[in-house]
Formats: structure tokens, sequence, C-alpha cells
């Protein structure tokens, strides 16, 4: 075996499918927003994956780059929301939360 | 060879926790599988010479995200086992992810890539100067995301206090006082 493209972009593929199968079985929002996390990751593995296997390019990097950046202000913002949700209805389950407003 | 080995035990130590992630009943559990997959996933990049993002998800992802979802995660106490029971969300999920996956496995593997291999280099100068020259904008534009989001964080996170607007007419009766 001569690791290339295809091993990485596998990997990602993997990582991307468990991440949905969270975002989608998960009741708990911190469970979902681990969920996105993989799949934000997987995309990242891809990302780096081609960058690599091109010539002279980090392009592929900038943009993971930029992808970890915002994924860190969306972990703040959705936990944020999570603790707020917490407070008004006393659990994290996202299927109990309906109202924006209490 | 030796690379061949390092980036099996580096796949194995991204997905093996992420199955823990998925399914694991303890959100805590979860969590700290999550510390193994983000390790697992710094690793690949270093594999695939960019040792800047390795850095990077040490740093943002290890030190940061992660250290925040366990602190919500303990913060907003997950009834242990009460989470995640019934075939009712795993069985469509699980369909849909396969089906995702076998989209995105199919795809890989009918491509010809045309793929080189460069030797590996340092990345570090060519980012800061990407960055700096052709990703100029989304850079400065990604500053002021984050200050958005941190104010963001912070106004939601604000204890609720019902009596901030009904302290705003008497304040407003005392600046007419000190008018007249």
């Amino acid at each position: 075996m001569n690791v290339g493209l295809p091993h990485y972009l596998t990997v990602g593929a993997i990582l991307f499918a468990l991440g949905l199968f969270a975002v989608m079985s998960r009741r708990n929002a911190i469970g979902i927003l681990m969920g996105v996390e993989l799949m934000l990751n997987a995309s990242n593995i891809n990302f780096v994956a081609f960058s690599r296997y091109v010539e002279n390019a980090v392009d592929g990097q900038v943009m993971a780059a930029f992808v970890i950046v915002l994924a860190a202000a969306e972990a703040a913002v959705a936990l944020a929301i999570v603790l707020a949700m917490y407070r008004n209805y006393g659990t994290a389950n996202a299927d109990i939360a309906q109202r924006l407003k209490r | 060879m030796t690379g061949d080995l390092i980036f099996i035990l580096l796949a194995l130590l991204t997905l093996v926790p992420a199955v823990w992630v998925v399914l694991s009943r303890n959100l805590v559990h979860a969590g700290f599988a999550l510390l193994f997959t983000l390790l697992g996933a710094a690793g690949l990049y270093a594999s695939m010479a960019a040792d800047f993002l390795a850095v990077t998800q040490l740093m943002v992802y290890i030190g940061g995200v992660l250290v925040l979802v366990l602190f919500t995660v303990m913060m907003t106490h997950v009834p242990r086992g009460r989470e995640n029971h019934g075939l009712d969300r795993y069985v469509p999920a699980a369909v849909f992810a396969l089906l995702v996956f076998g989209v995105l496995y199919k795809t890989i593997t009918a491509v010809h890539w045309h793929a080189v291999t460069p030797e590996a280099e340092p990345t570090i100068a060519r980012i800061g100067t990407k960055v700096m020259t052709d990703y100029i904008f989304p850079f400065e534009y990604v500053s002021l995301v984050l200050l958005a989001a941190m104010i963001g964080a912070a106004l939601l996170t604000r204890e609720y206090r019902p009596t901030d607007t009904e302290d705003a007419p008497s304040d407003a009766g005392e600046d007419a006082e000190v008018a007249s």
C-alpha cells in the first residue's frame, strides 16, 4: 500500500459519516455539536489532503485555518445558546426547545 | 513502509474514538474521546506536511473548543443513560450516514486523481504570505466574525434581570428634575 490522496479522503469520508450520524441521532444539543465538530474536522482533512497532493499550493491549508477559526466561533456561540437553553428549560435536550423567548 | 504504518495508526487514532464520540451514552466520555479524535486529526495534518495546521489544531481545538465543550457538558448536568435510547433515531441516522458515505467512497474510488507528491517543506511562511496577500479580506472579515461571536456569547450567557427595564423610567424622572 502506498498512502496517497484517496486514503486521506476515505478517512475524511468515514469521519464525515460518523459526524452526520451523531448529528441525526443525538438528543442532547452538546452531542449534536460534537457531531458538527467531527464533520468540520473531516472537511479539514480533505482540504489539507488536496492541498498536499497539488504542486506548490497552500491555499487548502489557508482555507482549513479559516474553518478552524469559524469552528471556534461557532462552538462559543452554540455553547452559549446551550447554556441559555439550560437556564430556561432545565435541560439541554434539543427536542424540547421550541421557544426562542421565555 | 513506515509511512504506511504511521498513517494507519493515525487513522485508527482518529476514527476509533470518533465511533465512541458518536455512540457513548455518557457525554463526558464522548468529550474525552473527542480529544483523541482531534489529536489524531492533528497527527494526520502533520503527516501531510501541514505543520502550521497541526499546531493550530492542538491550540484552538484541544486547548479551546474541547475545554469549552467539556465545561458546558459538566455545567448542564446531563442525566446518565437517558441520552439516546431507542432504535427510532439510530436506524434512519445510520441509513442516511451510510448512504452519504457510500456516495463519497464511490466518488473517491471512481475518480482518477492526478495527484503529485511534492517535497514536504515548512508551510508557515507561505501561509503567512498567502494570508497577507490573496486572503487579506477574508482574514480581516474573520476577525470581525470573532468579535461578533465574542459579544454574542457574552450577551447570551448574561443573567436575565427583569428589573433592568423597570429602572429606566425613574432614571428619566431624575433627569427631568435636574433639568428643571
